[in-house]
């Protein structure tokens, strides 16, 4: 294969992808979601629960976008020093968006900032949004595929907090955001936070908690276990889906965490809605992949 | 048995329904969401469908045009309904709809434009897109298109389209604000109970 067929064999392949996660939950959502189903006695909340999965299925079924909100395209990259096609995975990306906007179809999410103009490709400045990291010696690239829809983004927030405000601000902060803004944002949610040094390393972290599993645990002790206290004090308010009351609110809550000033606490939030929309793909240094979110895709 | 709501709605038929109430609709459809408010109750603009008696949706959905310049509906579920509160009061007034179905809750100004005209706030679960398209029997014109694609004002026939869970009624009561009431109630004794084990920096 020379570099030109590379190329083109890769933006095909995450075409379809990027596609493909609009049409299909990954396993850990779809199971969380049926296990909160079963937990749930309040009458019309369980009739949304069974909507929401009539929807799963008649997306499936009918090939289409389960959501019609198929956000803002978001790809999260951690590609070894050593992956093949580095230099040129931005603009395999770009050409992947336009790809999935006409496969999907997907609906023209991108508006020309200033401009205030749809650009009717889901492309343009920054867009798809990228964020990067390299890994030493790796010659793999393992790349999350997020759809950012706006109902899910609109509560996001990030704040500095002082000190002596402690971890029980950040508790408090999370709180705050989910029972004024969350509840509109398709509840269950899985909740994201970052707890870091500044207001956009909080962001950027919180963001990056969503796409790692619903049931996955922070490695600290401690930041587990405010996890663990957040989703249970979340679920006792009974937010339930569509913020309509239930026996349950979230999905889960994720931490994720840099160290911080001593003087500061960077806390932000943010939010995937009960139509997580993301995939994780692993492209080998030969462009062969797997898709480590998802069973039996066949794209 | 299933309520159904057909266009154009009179005064008596929402009459008695209470917010938790589950409807449906049959017959006209109108798609309207920020922009298109803000043309209407900022710019003084007129909207180019008559809508009294009307339904209006808050959403924004993915249409395949056809080679022939038909349209066809894919996948249209409904967006968050707050970001339209500042306007939809005025809005209510102005065009005579009497159903609003969206996302989430609205506000007071919403509940109040609701009680002076009328008319119905209902949720239609998120998310639940392609259920929603599939009660869309047609598209049957598209306005304002220069908006793109989700801000288009996409005239649809719908038939039982649902469920719609009435979450403002006509006498003004919110379920959303009740509940966030509750919600928030209940936020001070659970934030107490996890401060306590959050005592990280000693």
């Amino acid at each position: 294969m020379n570099k030109e067929e590379a190329i083109l064999g890769l933006t095909d392949t995450m075409a379809k992808f990027t596609s493909y996660i609009g049409k299909r939950l990954p396993r850990d959502v779809i199971k969380k979601q049926a296990e909160l189903r079963k937990l749930e006695t309040n009458p019309l909340a369980i009739e949304i629960y069974d909507v929401m999965a009539e929807n799963q299925d008649a997306a499936d079924k009918l090939d289409r976008p389960s959501c019609q909100d198929t956000g803002v395209i978001q790809y999260f990259i951690a590609a070894g020093s050593n992956f093949p096609l580095l230099g040129e995975l931005e603009g395999i990306l770009e050409n992947a968006t336009l790809g999935a906007t006409r496969l999907g179809p997907l609906r023209h999410n991108a508006v020309e900032t200033f401009d205030e103009k749809n650009t009717g490709t889901n492309t343009g400045s920054k867009i798809p949004w990228l964020d990067w990291e390299i890994v030493p010696g790796e010659d793999s690239a393992t790349i999350d595929v997020y759809m950012a829809g706006g109902g899910c983004t609109l509560p996001g927030a990030s704040k500095v907090l002082m000190p002596g405000q402690g971890y029980e601000g950040v508790a408090e902060f999370v709180l705050d955001v989910i029972t004024s803004r969350g509840i509109n944002a398709c509840p269950p949610l899985l909740v994201g936070v970052g707890v870091s040094t500044s207001a956009e390393t909080a962001a950027r972290l919180s963001k990056k908690a969503i796409l790692r599993p619903v049931d996955s645990r922070h490695q600290n002790d401690n930041a587990a276990k405010m996890e663990e206290l957040l989703e249970e004090g979340l679920n006792e308010l009974g937010i339930g889906p569509q913020g309509l009351t239930g026996n349950n609110s979230v999905m889960g809550v994720n931490i994720e965490s840099s160290a911080r000033h001593p003087s500061t606490i960077g806390v932000a939030v943010s939010t995937g809605c009960w139509s997580h929309r993301r995939g994780k793909i692993r492209i080998n240094s030969d462009l062969s992949y797997e898709i480590m979110s998802h069973d039996g895709v066949v794209l | 048995m299933k309520k159904i709501l057909t266009t154009p709605i009179k005064d008596e038929d929402l009459a008695e329904l209470k917010v938790g109430d589950i409807v449906y609709l049959t017959g006209q459809l109108v798609t309207c969401r920020d922009v298109a408010h803000r043309r209407l109750v900022e710019l003084g603009r007129e909207l180019p469908v008559d809508i009294v008696g009307g339904a209006i949706f808050h959403a924004g959905p993915i249409v395949r045009e056809n080679e022939d310049g038909s349209h066809e509906m894919i996948s249209i579920g409904p967006t968050t309904s707050m970001r339209m509160e500042k306007f939809e009061r005025h809005f209510i007034e102005e065009t005579g709809v009497k159903l609003i179905i969206g996302k989430g809750g609205m506000g007071p100004e919403t509940a109040a434009g609701c009680r002076e005209n009328k008319a119905v706030h209902a949720v239609f679960p998120g998310g639940c897109a392609v259920v929603a398209a599939t009660k869309v029997e047609a598209i049957e014109g598209a306005e304002w298109k220069d908006l793109g694609m989700p801000e288009t004002l996409w005239i649809n026939r719908v038939r039982e389209f649902g469920p719609l869970i009435i979450s403002i009624d006509t006498q003004g009561n919110n379920i959303f604000e009740t509940n966030k009431a509750r919600f928030n109630e209940k936020k001070g004794p659970i934030l107490e109970k996890i401060s306590n084990q959050l005592k990280f920096i000693k």
